[in-house]
């Protein structure tokens, strides 16, 4: 196991590299680029060719990324051009991420907390008008695009329920501890503050946790079909257990192993989503970051968002492999 | 009283778009306490269903299941289904074919055993640990407290068999049923698994149906047998009457087909012609008609009764004439 996860590591240093790479090449492939972002209307050929050379930008790329790996490795990522001009790429990253983080992570605690149940109902009254209802709306679910139910949920429910239509802001009036809003309120006892900040986040994290609930409502759907059949279940009947029994440590202990799985590819999707759902609720997260990045070609923010979300990516999946062998024997004792 | 009176037990399988299917047609037997009861017949006869059927163990859509199971007097068919969930692995206990897919692969063996415990006798997990050992002893499992631990992959076929004998017969039921129980083992683990079963239905006082297509294991287990065809009985007897005289051309034919060790060299085993086929296959004459070597016209016309001969029910319209040797070559 320990190998294993060391490989997975050494793996992931590689990817990076690679990735790095591809990005500081396709970066400045693109049309645009930071100088003329910075500069805009005002820009004139000589302004242009100073702030290049003060960026850097005049020398070989090959040169450029050398340079930007040796200022890497001791923790300098650049001064980020566009998003917020003028402070570093990794302070830019350190301030957004908790936001980001707790986003997705409440997203995909609704997803699985109802995806799952779902699945298994679903699953068990196969062909009921329960299992056709939730499998046409975790269709919809799929198809729907994020920010159009971004857009609707934070229009309809926010005037009918009256929820904040916009995500916490940096603004906020209480103790700062660890950056992620909800648990610093609870860490200084600052209860209304934790309160609040859920309740910014109740509408944005509905709109990102519609795909990955309709993806792990399928696949737990499915699985749960697949193991109802199996003869050990058939077994666990025979000796006359529990309905809840049966439910919980042989149907769902199984049904469990290719969901978990998907839970870590969903982390993809959520990463991309938060990017459009921090938009459309003004969350002051990674993702309105790699937006405003982009669009101002704000190289050394861009570089550095991507990879970390690679990173993240990768560790989320390596951390649901790992609990995969935990859950599954059959792998463990190999 | 008998244990167990199953009585014109019939399953039809109904699912939309199909023809029902008659796969359980009108069977019935008793088993006594303690008694050792064979139910034989080629795959397909109906013989899991019926085991499945007893158990309230059929799906509960698409299946229609009339007749009666009366378990020390008291229909199981007519109970709900907590009713039944307390009976199951408590007075009635089950092993079945497959032992690597009848255990959930992430369970380890140990709380497979002690769930039933649990369940039933009411021990706390301490105490079925210590049963749930001394249970794995029983069955001949080697370093119990090892295998306690261990995951079904761990084990052999043979040990994962014991494994489910020993979780069936842990609340020492007074009814067991075995289906196919060796059918998915290696040969030489066959008789072993067999002899383990015997020895603790004997010691435990409980009765056991043996379900085989392998007539084999019932001459080493059974007392009396009932040999299905296409979902009906077609003779019943005790097994020493069975094997010295069937009467039945179905069991003539299948006595044919099991190698025997007296045989002579180069003598060749006869195998029955045909396979069982058609979804009501009762409803004009006799089912084994196309297959018989016994045939008469009569036999496509009326479905033979089941009729009372001197201790054995017989249903055929011209049974073998005792001494008959085994039939050669039919015309199909
Ligand atoms: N759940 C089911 N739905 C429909 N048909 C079934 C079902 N279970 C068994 N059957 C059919 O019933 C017949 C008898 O099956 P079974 O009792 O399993 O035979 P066997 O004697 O080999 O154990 C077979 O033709 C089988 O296809
Ligand atoms: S009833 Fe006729 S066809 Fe059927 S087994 Fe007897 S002799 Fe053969
Ligand atoms: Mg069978």
């Amino acid at each position: 196991m320990l190998r294993y996860t060391i490989r997975r590591l050494v793996q992931l240093v590689g990817v990076v590299l690679v990735l790095s790479l591809l990005l500081f090449a396709w970066m400045r492939l693109l049309p645009g680029g930071p100088v003329s972002a910075l500069l805009g209307d005002r820009s004139t050929p000589e302004k242009a060719a100073e702030l290049t050379k003060q960026l850097g930008l005049d020398q070989p790329i090959f040169v450029q990324y050398i340079k930007f790996l040796g200022r890497a490795a001791t923790g300098d990522f650049g001064v980020s051009t566009g998003v917020q001009p003028g402070d570093s790429a990794l302070d830019i990253f350190l301030q957004r991420f908790p936001a980001t983080i707790e986003l997705s992570f409440f997203a995909i605690v609704i997803a699985i907390a109802i995806g799952v149940p779902l699945g298994y109902l679903a699953a068990k009254r196969r062909g009921g008008w329960f299992d056709n209802f939730s499998v046409i709306g975790s269709l919809i679910g799929v198809a729907v695009p994020v920010f159009f139910l971004a857009y609707v949920l934070k229009d309809a429910a926010s005037v009918g329920l009256g929820l904040p239509s916009q995500g916490r802001q940096g603004d906020i009036n209480a103790t700062r501890v660890t950056g992620f809003f909800t648990l610093d309120g609870v860490l200084t006892g600052e209860w209304d503050a934790t309160f609040d900040a859920l309740e910014h986040l109740i509408l944005p994290s509905i709109a990102l946790a519609t795909i990955p609930f309709a993806v792990i409502f399928r696949i737990t759907r499915a699985a749960v079909l697949d193991v109802l059949d199996e003869d050990f279940v058939r077994t666990a009947e025979a000796k006359g257990l529990t309905a809840q029994l049966i439910r919980r440590r042989h149907v769902l202990r199984n049904a469990m192993l290719p969901v978990v799985t998907t839970i870590g590819l969903q982390t993809g999707a959520l990463l991309s989503g938060a990017v459009l759902t921090e938009k459309v609720f003004s969350i002051p997260g990674v993702g309105q970051a790699l937006a405003i990045g982009f669009e101002r070609r704000d190289y050394p923010v861009l570089l550095l968002l991507i990879i970390m979300a690679t990173i993240v990516y990768v560790v989320v999946n390596l951390l649901v492999d790992l609990s995969y062998a935990l859950i599954d024997p059959r792998i463990r004792t190999r | 009283m008998a244990l167990l009176e199953v009585r014109d037990l019939t399953v039809v399988f109904q699912r939309k778009g199909e023809e029902p299917f008659r796969a359980v047609d009108g069977v019935s037997f008793d088993v006594e306490p303690g008694q050792t009861v064979g139910l034989v017949g080629e795959s397909g006869c109906g013989k899991s269903v019926t085991s499945l059927a007893i158990m309230g163990l059929l799906p509960k859509r698409g299946a229609k299941i009339s007749g009666t199971v009366k378990y020390d007097g008291t229909d199981l068919l007519k109970l709900s289904d907590k009713e039944m969930r307390d009976r199951r692995g408590r007075d009635l206990g089950m092993v079945f074919q497959d032992p690597l897919s009848s255990l959930n692969p992430v369970v380890p063996i140990g709380l497979q055993v002690t769930e039933v415990l649990e369940r039933h006798r009411g021990l706390s997990r301490k105490e079925a640990m210590i049963e749930a050992k001394n249970l794995l002893d029983k069955v001949g499992i080697p370093d119990p407290n090892r295998r306690l631990k261990e995951y079904p992959h761990q084990l052999s076929g043979g040990m994962r068999q014991r494994a489910l004998i020993a979780i069936a017969l842990a609340c020492r039921p007074k009814l067991l049923i075995a289906d196919e129980p060796t059918t998915a083992l290696d040969v030489t683990i066959q008789a072993q698994i067999l002899s383990v079963m015997k020895e603790l239905v004997q010691d435990l006082g409980t009765a056991l149906v043996m379900i085989t297509h392998d007539l084999g294991v019932v001459a080493g287990l059974c007392d009396e047998v009932n040999v299905l065809y296409g979902g009906k009985v077609v003779e019943k007897a005790m097994r020493h009457k069975l094997f010295a005289e069937p009467r039945h051309p179905y069991t003539h034919g299948l006595l044919a087909s099991i190698p025997r060790l007296d045989a002579a060299p180069g003598e060749k085993l006869t195998p029955i012609k045909g396979s069982v086929a058609d979804n009501i296959p009762w409803e004009h004459g006799c089912a084994f008609a196309p297959r018989c070597p016994n045939a008469l016209d009569v036999c496509v016309q009326v479905t033979p009764p089941e009729e009372d001969q001197l201790g054995r029910l017989l249903r055929c319209h011209n049974p073998v004439v005792p001494g008959t040797p085994a039939a050669e070559e039919v015309p199909v």
